[in-house]
């Protein structure tokens, strides 16, 4: 039992690893995530006609859509360069359990999703004169992102392996990404508008619930999405 | 016209247009006029029996989309599809019936109830399944992601509604809980609620014969496409 942890937990690194080092190597990914979302905070600046002093609940959402967008453009480019050279094959001849893959690939991309997060919020801070960090929206930020991600993980796994795959992974993430998208806006705005926990609370319960579900799921069927 | 059809698919077809038939006569001549809203509270038999409809075509789908998980078999596929289709369609039309009566029961055409919001957002999840189908051509894949995507959608759709439901609701809730902020809300006398449950129940005939009707289909795209094959 505790071998089988054990070289669970080695090949889940060496998946995590293998991506992050790849990134680091060549940093595609990265970059196009946070130019993607400088441009997308540009764009709602002249969309929504934020002032500085931006108001705190219009800041959740122009967050979340940021993080959404790049997500899917971050998520359909770490599973298309698994397909296009092969990788995918290879990794799933590894004599390892899939589910290793899976969440290998998830942390990774839990990882970017993050780190462009960390860029991200200092830049808007200063752009909107707005204090950005408050433990509880970075609380949020980093349940949110992990159900966000589990799911578009799996499903740009299937839209890779489709004909019309740049197009399809957001068309098939934002619907069921709602919910969780929903919840972490206003938890994020009950945050910065520092309402009383119990407000919060509902808006973090989905958002766990969200995140437990959808992991036991995705853990259930990634067998099925990869299968040949 | 009907003669490749087996007899007791011939049998539903003519059951439910005359359940079909007596469910409007019912509506129109054995329910009373509600008195506050008047005649255009009549729409409210047909459209929640459509809206159930959807519910139950995606119910099929995610129940057909696990056993296809657990054993594939082309059956199994074809059904998922053919729930989702007429779901799609049902939903839709509940959506339709739903607008109509809101323009004169709260003088809008749409608002963003949750219910409504929830619905909308489940007609583009089924969209999306459409599509993800329609971008794979392997058709074993097809059906394998088409079953995923149909668990995932439907996993999703109570968690959205709770999410949207957190947010303030004004549609009426008829059955169960009673809100007092709803609007457009009335009490059912015995002969609404009878017409109500035969709509229900005559909606629930005509989607089992609508999806004979679509798996039969999908059947036969099954054979042409095996023919073709052969041909080649």
């Amino acid at each position: 039992m505790r071998m089988a942890f054990r070289s669970f937990m080695r090949a889940l690194w060496a998946v995590i690893w293998k991506d992050l080092a790849g990134e680091m190597r060549s940093r595609e990914l990265l970059s196009a995530m946070l130019v993607f979302s400088l441009l997308v905070i540009l764009i709602f600046n002249f969309a929504l006609e934020l002032k500085t002093n931006a108001r705190a609940e219009v800041t959740a959402g122009v967050l979340w859509a940021t993080f959404a967008f790049a997500g899917t453009l971050g998520l359909n480019r770490s599973m298309a360069v698994e397909k296009d050279r092969g990788c995918l094959d290879g990794l799933l001849l590894a004599p390892v359990d899939r589910s290793a893959i899976f969440f290998g690939k998830a942390i990774a991309n839990l990882c970017f999703i993050l780190l462009v997060a960390i860029i991200v919020l200092p830049v808007y801070s200063v752009l909107y004169n707005q204090n950005l960090f408050v433990p509880g929206l970075i609380g949020v930020i980093v349940m949110g992102s992990t159900g966000y991600i589990v799911v578009g993980t799996l499903l740009s796994a299937m839209a890779v392996q489709a004909r019309t795959r740049d197009i399809l992974l957001p068309i098939l993430l934002f619907p069921i990404a709602i919910p969780v998208l929903v919840a972490a806006v206003k938890a994020s705005s009950g945050f910065l508008l520092r309402l009383p926990y119990t407000e919060i609370q509902p808006w973090l319960n989905l958002i766990a619930a969200y995140d437990v579900v959808f992991i036991a799921v995705a853990f259930m069927v990634f067998d099925y999405v990869v299968e040949e | 016209m009907f003669k490749n059809q087996p007899r007791a698919l011939i049998l539903l077809n003519w059951i439910s247009l005359g359940m079909l038939v007596a469910a409007i006569l019912m509506v129109f001549g054995y329910a009373p006029v509600e008195a506050v809203m008047g005649p255009v509270q009549k729409i409210f038999y047909f459209h929640v029996a459509t809206a159930w409809v959807g519910m139950l075509g995606f119910l099929v789908a995610v129940i057909s989309g696990i056993a296809y998980l657990i054993r594939p078999r082309k059956n199994m596929d074809i059904s998922g599809l053919a729930a989702i289709e007429i779901g799609l369609v049902f939903l839709a039309i509940a959506i339709v019936t739903g607008s109509i009566w809101a323009r004169p029961a709260w003088g809008t055409w749409w608002t963003w109830d949750p219910r409504l919001t929830t619905a909308s957002i489940v007609e583009l999840v089924y969209l999306a399944y459409l599509m993800l189908r329609q971008g794979i051509e392997d058709p074993d894949r097809r059906a394998r992601f088409g079953a995923v995507y149909a668990i995932l959608g439907f996993i999703s759709v109570p968690l959205t509604f709770i999410s949207i439901r957190l947010f303030r609701t004004i549609h009426p809730v008829l059955i169960g809980s009673s809100d007092p902020s709803a609007q457009g809300t009335f009490n059912m006398t015995p002969s609404m609620l009878q017409t109500f449950l035969f709509s229900l129940l005559t909606f629930s005939v005509l989607f089992a014969t609508l999806l004979w009707h679509r798996i039969r289909l999908g059947q036969l795209e099954d054979r042409v496409d095996q023919m073709k094959m052969q041909a080649e």
